[in-house]
């Protein structure tokens, strides 16, 4: 018999765990244990690795899964449940800590001034970025720019009018426009090939730590609850809006390290797209839905501020560990 | 775009001019650029580093850094 050839889209194994409730969720997929019990999420860290990992399990069965764990497993009661008692102490903390802004365009706003000396994750590796810091970076974005945009197309049925038309444009344009070679998660996936990593989904999650798994939870959480559909507008705003500068200076990093070009080409592309999604996004997404809601008003602006707030803590991460030469990863890539 | 509908331009004094597309832009030096983008953002401000097309250049700037970009 030949050997089983994985494809490229086939599931990843689930990744080892991180304390008890992932240790037991884990268990719990292989069908070999029982779910974590209340003491154990009693005393657990919201913003924390077990937490997050586990978390990051749940949302995944909506996406792809992992190998050995049937597809039904998504609509599993008992981890249904779990997941509500993982995401109630996350969101609390979003929402207690990250909140610093009532109105949408009051936080958007503030997004849109460029500070004059950034000092933020894309400044540094644009001017002192060394390759291996580059890969590192990669590696842990891989686990949202490899389903990238798969998190914000569950808002879609929950809008209606300009709000709904503006949304599907957009993600229509990170999904390729109809072409499968242009597709965002693509993009990205040939980036990592550049940078010598391995495009496989999945394969960077044990690498990455819980400040990186917390934004693609975010991402989840907003993008799965219709309760939450104006902090799932309210982060997309913000992340369309912070992208194009962003990726012009991750697009100089990678050229100035002869990343390669596809490398440069997932930046460079963002500067352009995201400079025509943050006008769609503000003028007929977050403007259509306040039109429709004004009641999510709040929600719109705590969805901005919750995904800067973790971004900084990543960046917070980040930087820690390469001003003093360390890597920021769990495992070496 | 359906026959005999003009196309739409949305002009802003603050940003860039938004253009259904595809789009095809003769440029001064005698070359042509294009874009199937489902809309186009055009450089109005001039600063943009890949005009024609708008890199959000024409945003104002400060001096501190600001809290929650992530940046
Ligand atoms: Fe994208
Ligand atoms: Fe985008």
């Amino acid at each position: 018999m030949e050997p089983a050839v994985k494809r490229p889209g086939a599931e990843p194994a689930l990744p080892p765990s991180r304390g008890e409730i992932s240790a037991a969720l884990i268990e719990y997929l292989r069908d070999a244990g029982p779910l974590p019990d209340g003491a154990a999420l009693a005393g657990a860290d919201p913003l924390g690795d077990d937490l997050q990992l586990a978390l990051y399990l749940c949302y995944e069965l909506h996406y792809r899964g992992f190998a050995g764990v049937g597809d039904d497993r998504e609509w599993d009661p008992e981890l249904l449940r779990l997941r509500a008692a993982l995401e109630k102490p996350f969101l609390a903390v979003l929402r207690a800590r990250a909140t610093r802004h009532g109105h949408a365009d009051e936080a958007l706003d503030e997004l849109l001034v460029e500070p004059l000396d950034g000092q933020g994750v894309s400044h540094f590796l644009q001017d002192k970025g060394e390759l291996w810091q580059l890969r590192e970076y990669a590696a842990l974005r891989s686990v949202y720019h490899l389903k990238e945009a798969d998190p914000h197309a569950w808002v879609l049925p929950r809008l209606w009018g300009r709000a709904k038309a503006g949304m599907a444009a957009v993600e229509f344009d990170e999904y390729g426009a109809g072409r499968a070679d242009r597709v965002h998660a693509k993009l990205f996936a040939d980036l990592m090939t550049d940078l010598d990593l391995d495009p496989a989904y999945g394969r960077y999650l044990d690498a990455s730590g819980a400040e990186a798994l917390a934004i693609v939870n975010m991402m989840s959480l907003f993008g799965l609850h219709r309760a939450l559909r104006g902090a799932l507008v309210g982060h997309f705003a913000a992340v369309e809006i912070t992208s194009s500068p962003g990726s012009r200076r991750l697009a100089k990093a990678m050229r100035r390290t002869g990343a390669g070009r596809a490398a440069e080409y997932f930046y460079a592309e963002h500067v352009e797209a995201d400079a025509v999604h943050e006008q769609v996004v503000r003028r007929e997404v977050v403007a259509g839905l306040l039109e429709e809601e004004p009641h999510l008003d709040g929600d719109i602006a705590f969805g901005a501020d919750a995904t800067g707030w973790l971004e900084d803590r990543l960046a917070d991460r980040l930087l820690a560990a390469w001003r003093s030469g360390q890597s920021s990863l769990r495992t070496a890539v | 775009m359906p026959a005999g509908r003009p196309r739409r331009i949305v002009a802003r004094r603050d940003g860039p001019m938004l253009v259904e597309g595809p789009v095809e832009i003769a440029l001064e030096d005698g070359t042509t650029v294009s874009s199937d983008r489902f809309c186009v953002a055009l450089c109005t401000c001039r600063r943009s580093r890949i005009y024609p097309w708008c890199d959000t250049s024409h945003r104002k700037h400060s001096p501190a850094p600001r809290p929650g970009s992530g940046d």
